[in-house]
Parts: C-alpha cells; sequence; structure tokens
C-alpha cells in the first residue's frame, strides 16, 4: 500500500484531536497542544527554605528521580515555571520569597510542600508566616512536616492535571 | 561603562550580596561581600532568614513535647538533636537509659552521622561541580533513610528516642540489614574516594582553600570536622563519652592543614569509622528493656493536677479550683553537649521545676560556623567562597532557630 493516499480519511483520536489517516497531519486545538507541552517540561525553581528542601533534593535525586516526568530543576527564577515554597516562611524571607516570584515568567504556578508553607505547621510564632498563601496564589498543597518525595510527585502530577485543564491561558491576553 | 559616574571610577571595591535565594548558600543565607577584582576583601553574613522562634516555643511545650521541635533544628540529623535534647534532660533529673536503648540510640546516631555526611558530600560536590557526587551520595542516603522507616516510620524528623531511652524496639532483621548495608557502605565510601580524593580538579579547588590554623579554629570556637581538620584533637565522644561511646573502639581522624580538603578527607575518613561503630553495636547489642521506669509520661502535666474543693463561702461560688503545684523536674539548669555530625550541639535548660523549660538554649555549631566565614574567604576568589560556605557544613535552621 502507498504512503500516499487519496483517500483522506480523518479518525478522531481523543477528544478534540483527529489524525488524517496516512499523512503526518494532527488537528487539535491550540489549547491542548499548548497544555500538553507546558504539563510535561514544568521546571521547578531550585529553592530550599527548610526542612522540606531536602525531601524536594531527595525526590530530584537518584532514586526518586523527577527528570522521568520531565521535572528538571533550574536555578535561576528567570528559567523557571514552577516554585515549590519548600519549608518554613519567616516574614523576613517572604519579601524575598515575592520578589523571586515576580522574577518568573507567566505562566507560573506554586506549589506550597510542607505544613509551615501550606499553614504555618508547628511554628505560630511571631516571626513566622502562617502559610504561604498569604502573599502568593498557590496553587497546590502538599501536606506532611515533611512530605515525603512521593508525595512531593503526587503534587507535580496533580499540578500536571491543572494545566491540561486549562484553557486560553497563552497569547498577550491570557 | 558610559553611564559609570567620574568619582565612581576611584573605587576598586564593589559589593556583591549573595543569596538568600542562592542555591550553593545551603540554605537562606545571605552574604554580603566587598570584592576587588575577583578577591574578598570582607564578608558580611547576614542570619536570621529562618528564625522560626524554636527556643521561645520550647518554653511553652513540656519536655517530651520539646522534642518534635529539636528536629527541626539541624533537619538533616533530627535523631542527634533528639538525642542531645533527651541527654540534657536525663542529666537534669538524673535518671539513666536502660543499656539496650543507649545501643540502640548510638547506632541510629552514627546512621544519622552518615546520612548527614553523605548530604554534606553530595551538595559540596555538587557546588564544586562534580554532579556524579550528588546522585551517587543520595543513593546511599535513601537507604539510610529507608532504615529509620522501618525503625520509627518517619524518614527525615524522626522524634525516636525519649526522655530515659527511645520509643521502640529495633527488630533484629532490622539489626541484620544495617549490619550487611554497612559492609556495602564501607566499598561505597571507597567509591567516592576514587571519585574525588586524587582527582585533580578537585585538589585544585580545595587544596589551601579557607585554611585555619589550629589556634585560629579553637578562638573561633569551630567544632566536629571543622576542628578536627586543623589537628585539634576534640571529640565529645571521646571527651565525655555518652550512650554507648565507652563501649565501642573507634579512632577520631584528624587532619593537618586545616583547609578544605583536609575537612574532605576528615569528614571522609570519619563515614568509615560510624561504619565501624554501629557494627561493633550490633555485634554487642544487649537484651532488655529500651525505656527506664523513671522516664517521665509522654504526657506529663506541666504543673500539678488541679483539685475541686468546697468554698469558703458563698460569695466565691459553691466550688474552688485549687492547682496543687508540685515539683515535677528539680529545680536546677544543666548544659549538655554531644557530638553532632556538625559540630558541638548543646543544650542548656533551665527548670523551675514545672514541666516546662523556662528556658532552653542551643548552642548550635553551624551558627558559630557562620561567624568563621569571613576569617575564611579572607583574599580568596569568588568561586572559593561557595567551597568554603559548602565544606563547613552549615544548616540554617539550627543557625538560625
Amino acid at each position: 500500500m502507498p504512503y500516499y493516499t487519496d483517500k483522506k480519511e480523518v479518525v478522531e483520536v481523543d477528544e478534540d484531536t483527529k489524525i488524517i489517516k496516512g499523512s503526518n497531519v494532527i488537528i487539535t486545538t491550540l489549547d491542548k497542544v499548548i497544555n500538553w507541552g507546558r504539563s510535561n517540561s514544568l521546571w521547578p525553581l531550585t529553592f530550599g527554605l527548610a526542612c522540606c528542601a531536602i525531601e524536594m533534593m531527595a525526590a530530584g535525586a537518584s532514586h526518586l528521580d523527577l527528570d522521568r516526568f520531565g521535572i528538571l530543576f533550574r536555578a535561576s527564577p528567570r528559567q523557571a515555571d514552577v516554585i515549590i515554597i519548600a519549608g518554613t516562611v519567616t516574614y523576613k524571607m517572604a519579601p524575598i520569597v515575592k520578589r523571586v516570584y515576580d522574577q518568573m515568567p507567566e505562566p507560573k504556578y506554586v506549589v506550597a510542600m510542607g505544613s509551615c508553607a501550606c499553614t504555618g505547621g508547628i511554628f505560630n510564632t511571631y516571626s513566622t508566616v502562617q502559610g504561604a498563601d498569604q502573599f502568593l496564589p498557590v496553587d497546590v498543597y502538599v501536606p506532611g512536616c515533611p512530605p515525603r518525595p512521593e508525595a512531593l510527585m503526587h503534587g507535580l502530577l496533580k499540578l500536571q492535571k491543572k494545566i491540561i485543564g486549562e484553557s486560553g491561558r497563552w497569547g498577550s491576553w491570557k | 561603562m558610559g553611564q559609570l559616574e567620574i568619582e565612581k571610577l576611584d573605587e576598586t571595591t564593589f559589593v556583591l550580596q549573595m543569596g538568600p535565594h542562592h542555591p550553593a548558600t545551603h540554605g537562606v543565607l545571605k552574604l554580603v561581600c566587598e570584592f576587588e577584582g575577583e578577591r574578598v576583601v570582607k564578608i558580611t553574613p547576614e542570619v536570621g532568614f529562618l528564625h522560626r522562634g524554636i527556643e521561645k516555643l520550647a518554653e511553652n511545650k513540656t519536655y517530651p513535647a520539646v522534642m518534635t521541635l529539636t528536629d527541626r533544628l539541624d533537619y538533616i540529623s533530627s535523631m542527634t538533636n533528639n538525642i542531645g535534647f533527651c541527654l540534657a534532660v536525663e542529666r537534669l533529673m538524673g535518671i539513666e537509659p536502660p543499656l539496650r536503648a543507649k545501643f540502640i540510640r548510638t547506632i541510629v546516631a552514627e546512621l544519622t552521622r552518615l546520612s548527614s555526611h553523605l548530604l554534606w558530600l553530595a551538595t559540596h560536590a555538587l557546588d564544586i561541580g562534580a554532579m556524579t557526587m550528588f546522585l551517587y551520595c543520595f543513593r546511599e542516603r535513601e537507604q539510610i533513610l529507608q532504615f529509620f522507616e522501618k525503625i520509627c516510620g518517619a524518614r527525615l524528623t524522626v522524634s525516636y528516642p525519649r526522655i530515659g531511652g527511645v520509643r521502640v524496639d529495633i527488630k533484629e532483621e532490622v539489626l541484620e540489614e544495617i549490619y550487611r548495608f554497612m559492609e556495602l557502605m564501607l566499598k561505597r565510601v571507597d567509591e567516592y574516594e576514587t571519585i574525588l580524593t586524587e582527582n585533580r580538579i578537585w585538589i585544585a579547588r580545595t587544596r589551601n582553600v579557607g585554611v585555619v590554623t589550629a589556634e585560629e579554629a579553637v578562638s573561633m570556637g569551630l567544632t566536629g570536622p571543622a576542628l578536627r581538620a586543623s589537628g585539634v584533637y576534640y571529640d565529645i565522644r571521646k571527651a565525655a563519652p555518652y550512650d554507648a561511646y565507652p563501649y565501642v573502639e573507634f579512632e577520631v581522624p584528624l587532619g593537618e592543614k586545616g583547609d578544605t580538603y583536609d575537612r574532605y578527607l576528615c569528614r571522609v575518613r570519619e563515614m568509615r569509622q560510624s561504619a565501624f561503630i554501629i557494627r561493633q553495636c550490633i555485634e554487642k547489642m544487649p537484651q532488655g528493656e529500651i525505656l527506664s521506669s523513671h522516664a517521665p509520661d509522654i504526657d506529663m502535666a506541666f504543673q500539678g493536677k488541679r483539685k475541686i474543693q468546697p468554698a469558703d463561702s458563698l460569695w466565691g461560688g459553691f466550688i474552688k479550683f485549687t492547682t496543687e503545684k508540685e515539683e515535677i523536674m528539680p529545680k536546677s539548669e544543666v548544659y549538655s553537649a554531644i557530638e553532632a555530625p556538625k559540630g558541638e550541639l548543646g543544650f542548656y535548660i533551665i527548670s523551675d521545676g514545672s514541666g516546662r523549660p523556662y528556658r532552653m538554649r542551643v548552642r548550635a555549631p553551624s551558627f558559630i560556623h557562620i561567624s568563621a566565614i569571613p576569617k575564611l574567604c579572607e583574599g580568596h576568589l569568588l568561586a572559593d567562597v561557595i567551597a568554603i560556605i559548602g565544606t563547613l557544613d552549615i544548616v540554617m535552621g539550627e543557625a538560625d532557630r
């Protein structure tokens, strides 16, 4: 059978995704393509604050390799998509976290890792911010003190799921 | 360049602020560095970005409840923090844990030392540019954390020791597994050494970087491997033995020059000694109790019990609550130090007789090591600052508390 046929048969392989049989053409929505690309190359920022950073490193290291999900840690906020608030945010640190977040390009996502970043945890004191959501738009909360690396992985997969469900978050109008 | 003012051209130094978000500062440390060219003129460390008020929180918790806070001091080696706090309270109360508990504590403390040194080696080598070490070290570290899970159910913040013993016993199977892992661990340490010890790049980056003489190290208050690399024989495990250290034989590795390379060698040799200590402990492990009969209850009261009594008069209501203040703890103060992986970790506790510490002060090695950064960095290049921060093994949770 020849590679190219005149008979153009359109097959729907997924919701809103069609392929033309016998050719290299895929028809889909822009949302779907962008969300597919975006969710499979989540680059978090190497930004450790406290205990949870050790588990974040463990999640990125050899045993529980995060690279297989396309999640590579980047050292600069200019190259990052996700900021993982891994640890206690103090009042002294909060402006710096905000500045680092502001330096990230859109679209950007926030994962609050650990009890401290979610609610303040056991540190209900004069110096601790009671949850990162007081000054950042948090997308995913990962509870635990500290959460296991598997829990962080689950949180990041949830974030991927959230990104896949987005619509119209591209272009200058967002 | 065209925008530079003419007066500014006379200034030969410039200020660079490193941190708090910098992947190589090991947490949230800020260094205000003044450079002349690429040479460091002056460095001012700024701490406090992780100040969570642990010492103040400890004043409002009962003694067993403070344990959860000590986990989060030096979060890389939480077992030794717990043990240090337990020892301080035990010395305050005058109780002694059973022998088996002492051996178990020694095993977990040395496992913690291994995991802490592995994390140090991983990050230190990664900062200097050896990516392979990061992946190699985390492979073994994961296994040690799995042992912690088998022992007590937690990976990082364990809260495993108790005042007067330990929480649960270690099963024989787990002990055998740890014993077998120690043989593997010794081989792995050799593997790390083949990568780094004679590596030309490693030697060029670490030799003669951050040299501290013995006198300087003592006067700056350095402890742990940072002090021993300068050739000072001071190890609390030998100087004031606690737990099961009197029952085991081990060497204290010493350095000669006190540079970054010596500190690296010191820690790597310590890893071997830790493996030897764990093996000896498992071989000599006695049977018996794991918790002393005098140990305080985990939900101990901070004051005496409340009692209901009939009131004297109608004005005061029909009943009266009285709290009989009883002395739960002896009224005294205690300072007790242990050899944590980073150095001398001390707890100074003042007791006023109630079930809560009146004041708990932590002598954290990281805080004192940060104060040594300006001295060590003098005259070095910017790239060496990274190596010096790494070699001191700083954890900000402990320094800022």
